[in-house]
């Protein structure tokens, strides 16, 4: 029960890595762009945790602790700098 | 029994997700797409990381699980109020349907000083 569920859950987080990347590429503005690259690194976390159950290899959830990390802080380095920035139009 | 629940938090994860990705696709601005990203994206990663911790059913892997979702639901606002102040910022504009922007007045960009709360005694003073 457990495989088919990972097996469906593989083809919707990979639907929505694709729906996600047309935002990225999109925009249209950059803004837009961080939300994706956000919503991109969640969804790979989800993607960590259902391949760990997949394989049974639990030290894969090490990996999805790092990316989480290191997505919040380039959210908060993109918004620093583009405060920083002052009004754009791109 | 525990197979099933496994199941059950790993499919809610995952089209919490899905719906998230298509909320970001579909809405029409910032602000809204930001509002399906970071509530729907955290809850749906915070779901399938449960799962791996009913899976393996063991006291190291569920505190490591717990560790990534506190900081999951830690994050995802502040992430999401950094990224939305700095879209208000540098001019993202607002949808067509919305309906009021009360920071629009109040707001001065180049010191980020909010008029609004301020008492009479401390405008006279700046």
């Amino acid at each position: 029960m457990v495989e088919i569920a990972a097996y469906l859950v593989f083809a919707m987080l990979s639907v929505a890595l694709v729906l996600a990347l047309i935002r990225l590429m999109k925009g249209p503005m950059l803004p837009n762009r961080v939300v994706a690259l956000e919503l991109i690194a969640s969804l790979l976390v989800g993607f960590i945790a259902v391949y760990a159950i997949h394989t049974g290899v639990d030290d894969f959830i090490d990996v999805a602790i790092v990316l989480a990390l290191l997505a919040f802080m380039a959210a908060v380095g993109f918004a620093r700098y583009l405060e920083k920035g002052g009004p754009r139009d791109d | 029994m525990q197979e099933a629940f496994t199941a059950l938090l790993l499919l809610l994860g995952g089209g919490l997700m899905l719906i998230a990705a298509i909320g970001a696709l579909r809405l029409p601005d910032l602000l809204t797409r930001m509002h399906a990203t970071t509530k729907a994206g955290a809850l749906g990663a915070s779901l399938t990381i449960a799962a791996v911790a009913v899976h393996f059913a063991d006291v190291e892997i569920t505190a490591r699980a717990l560790v990534i979702i506190v900081f999951i639901v830690l994050t995802a606002p502040v992430a999401a109020h950094v990224i939305g102040r700095a879209g208000y910022f540098v001019g993202v504009p607002l949808c067509d349907g919305t309906v009021k922007d009360e920071l629009r007045d109040r707001y001065d960009p180049e010191s980020h000083v909010l008029d609004s709360g301020l008492t009479e005694d401390s405008k006279r003073r700046r």
